[in-house]
């Protein structure tokens, strides 16, 4: 298994395919348990190095480690010394003086993990940075996805996802176009132009400014978070043009395909990117269960960046 | 006291000798008897280099780099005289603080300091600094730079062209339009979409570039453009000189050889402003520079302090040491593939820059009677650059590891040996100070 978790770009086929199959298996291993515990990071440290407040991501991370019975220590920004100025550096020989297995880390700046992981000897797994990536999120969604669409098995070759919204600022598209396009599905980037990064035609994706003619032919619809600072750089003129233009309604989505499923990363902007009614449609909204599935994904994460053990199932017997 | 450098090869031509005496250059050919011998063994002979984008970070951060350990890096890299950036805290906007900064260059004596004076009042864009007052003063200030931020107001600009024509200034401007590149990181393109660093996009150099060679045309003033990056800037450039306007123009040495692909590890020490451009970008740049589109070479030296490099790449200060390393790059970049010759590679980093920017005593033809600034380089010797062994305050070279050809065997400033062997001569203070000249095979 890799040594750091820093891109999607890090995963070759066989390793992804390997981490999706040990979400299942950890899956299954705790289903219908009381006790929802396994104990195979007994005695490894886990040090969640949060820089942004992420309360989604971080105690999804917190309950994956702790279900494998790892110890998880929280830094976060607030009310320690990152938030006195400490450098990343300083932060990270701090963390090699308490000897962490592993680091997650989520940060303002895109790249910070990569330079971390050049600081510690521990694993670093990047939980976001800036703009640049969130390869959890890409495994999350990969899974979520493949046990929808795939029966839980295999990869996702011949899958059509559309990918909706601001592309430019984000790091989930970043690491799904990447994930994706290693587990053979087809992706098309759809956003008004201002929000697709110059360059965007140098990825594995088709591109497209108009979600009406893009999105019938799509298995799945991915909506991406849309912060509304952004019309003050006149990315867009108003919110309610961007809802009209790109958002997912029930009109549109009552053009997709019967068996679609739409995705969202979270948090959601309710009314923006997507109607309140979509979001919460019983039948093609994923939103909750990508929460439950992100927990499964980074258990395997961590079970296999850490060399847990002697494989899931020895876990059971104990 | 006179002094024989024998066995130099002017311009990369026959062996002869020179003698230098009473800070010129004496006699050409055979000598007659001297105080002292250095003999060259057929090292190239150049008029001494000349930088007109230095920053040697005094006053305000001397944890980076000072006036002193600046010029020895120079002498080392085989500079005679550098033109320091303004860029100071305070900025070198004021007849004091430019007199301050040249008084520090005399005092460390091993090249000449020349200050460069802001066009604008703490470099804020606003209003115009007493740029007479520093063209008046002891430091003789004639070219002018906001350097690090754009003259971006077109009025401003235009009035600021147009007043040092009074005492035949020149504005150097840093290209760079503000509202387009807001927060940006690295050249806009490919890498940056995937590495998702905001991008600082061409057209932010040349829309400036631009305006600037039309209004300099139109008041019929002189304007150099600091670090050219873009292929679109050189053909801006190019269209200027056809026209016959007074435009000149510098490329670093970076730019000259790293493109973009640089910042995939993150790591801030290749973050520069302006930023890594592209391979086509570089390949214009060369061929901008080989049919002298672009005048000069200017190494654009910025020390940081670890702290401002050792961290995130959105959180680190742009900027790349240059002076140790300027003369190899040229030599590999140019005059190894035949781009340019010895007489090419003295005209773009000696005679240009003191012509551009009005020092007399430098850049001469070596002749009988030009002002012994002179360098001795060996170019069939390589090093390797190692950071620890720069004689700057600062670390952040681009080069670390890297094995580059030509070694600087000496450098005098007006007769004077400055820096020879690798080690700087003739300030108490920084004797001995070891280069980076260590030499590989």
């Amino acid at each position: 298994m890799i040594k750091h978790l820093l891109s999607a770009a890090d995963l070759e086929r066989a390793a992804a395919i390997s981490i999706l199959d040990t979400a299942e298996q950890l899956d299954r291993a705790l289903a219908g348990r009381e006790v929802k515990k396994l104990p195979p990071l007994r005695g490894r440290t886990v040090v969640n190095l949060f820089y942004e407040d992420s309360t989604r991501t971080r105690t999804s991370f917190e309950l994956a480690a702790k279900r494998l019975s790892a110890d998880v220590v929280n830094f976060s920004a607030k009310g320690s010394s990152v938030s006195k100025g400490e450098s990343l550096k300083d932060t990270a020989l701090t963390l090699e003086a308490m000897d962490a297995d592993a680091v997650v880390v989520r940060h303002s700046y895109s790249g910070a993990a990569h330079r971390l992981s050049e600081w510690v000897r521990g694993s670093v797994i990047n939980a976001g940075d800036g703009t640049h990536e969130h390869p959890t999120q890409a495994l999350l969604d990969a899974f979520t996805m493949r046990r929808r669409l795939r029966d839980g098995v295999g990869d996702l070759a011949g899958l059509h996802v559309a990918i909706v919204g601001d592309v430019l600022h984000s790091r989930v598209a970043r690491s799904n176009v990447l994930l994706l396009a290693t587990l053979g599905a087809s992706v098309v980037l759809v956003a008004p132009p201002t929000l697709l990064p110059v360059g965007v035609e140098s990825w594995p994706v088709d591109v497209s400014y108009d979600p009406d003619a893009a999105l019938p032919g799509c298995d799945v619809v991915m909506m991406l978070r849309v912060q509304r600072e952004r019309m003050g750089a006149s990315f867009f003129p108003s919110a309610r043009e961007y809802s009209r233009r790109y958002g997912l309604d029930q009109t549109r989505m009552s053009r997709l395909p019967d068996h679609a499923i739409v995705m969202h990363p979270g948090p959601m902007n309710r009314g923006m990117e997507i109607a309140a009614e979509v979001a919460d449609d019983p039948k093609r909204s994923t939103i909750v269960e990508q929460v439950t599935n992100g927990v499964s994904v980074r258990m395997a994460v961590l079970y296999l960046m850490l060399g847990g053990a002697a494989g899931v199932d020895s876990g059971e017997s104990e | 006291m006179s002094l024989l450098l024998a066995n130099v090869r002017p311009y990369g031509g026959e062996l002869t000798d020179f003698v230098v005496d009473d800070g010129v250059i004496a006699k050409i050919g055979a000598a007659g008897r001297v105080d002292e011998l250095l003999d060259a063994q057929g090292a190239v002979l150049l008029p001494g280099l000349v930088d007109l984008h230095t920053h040697l970070r005094e006053p305000g951060r001397e944890d980076a780099e000072t006036v002193a350990t600046g010029s020895a890096a120079a002498a080392l890299g085989g500079y005679t005289a550098v033109f320091a950036m303004p860029n100071t805290d305070p900025a070198a906007d004021s007849a004091g603080v430019v007199e301050q900064v040249h008084r520090l260059g005399q005092a460390s004596g091993l090249v000449d300091v020349q200050p460069i004076g802001a066009v604008t009042v703490g470099r804020a864009g606003q209003q115009l600094a007493e740029l007479g007052a520093m063209a008046d003063s002891a430091a003789r200030v004639r070219v002018f730079s906001d350097d690090g931020a754009c003259v971006s107001d077109p009025a401003l600009m235009r009035r600021a062209l147009e007043y040092v024509k009074a005492f035949g200034g020149v504005i150097a401007q840093h290209a760079e339009d503000p509202r387009l590149t807001v927060g940006a990181q690295m050249n806009e393109g490919n890498v940056s979409g995937r590495l998702g660093l905001a991008g600082w996009p061409a057209v932010a150099e040349e829309s400036i570039i631009a305006r600037d060679v039309l209004l300099a045309a139109h008041v019929g003033s002189r304007l150099h453009v600091c670090h050219v990056s873009t292929a679109g800037s050189v053909e801006l450039i190019r269209w200027a000189k056809s026209k016959g306007w007074a435009i000149t123009a510098e490329v670093t040495p970076h730019h000259l050889l790293l493109t973009d692909e640089c910042a995939d590890g993150y790591d801030p020490v290749f973050k520069v402003n302006p930023p890594l451009r592209t391979q086509t970008d570089v390949d214009a740049l060369r061929a901008g520079l080989a049919d002298g589109t672009i005048d000069c070479v200017a190494t654009d030296h910025a020390p940081h302090a670890v702290e401002d490099k050792e961290t995130e790449w959105g959180a680190a200060l742009p900027g790349m040491l240059g002076l140790q390393t300027a003369l190899s790059i040229v030599i590999e970049t140019m005059l190894v593939p035949g781009r340019l010759d010895w007489r090419g590679v003295a005209e773009r980093m000696s005679v240009a820059p003191a012509r551009i920017g009005g020092l007399a005593g430098h850049g001469r033809e070596l002749e009988v009677g030009a002002p012994a600034n002179l360098v001795l380089v060996d170019p069939d010797s390589r090093w390797t650059v190692s950071p620890a062994g720069l004689a700057s305050r600062s670390r952040n070279t681009p080069f670390a590891g890297r094995s580059l050809p030509g070694r600087v065997v000496a450098t005098l400033l007006r007769g004077r040996i400055t820096a020879r062997g690798g080690a700087v001569v003739g300030d108490a203070a920084l004797e001995g100070a070891e280069s980076d000249a260590a030499v590989s095979a």
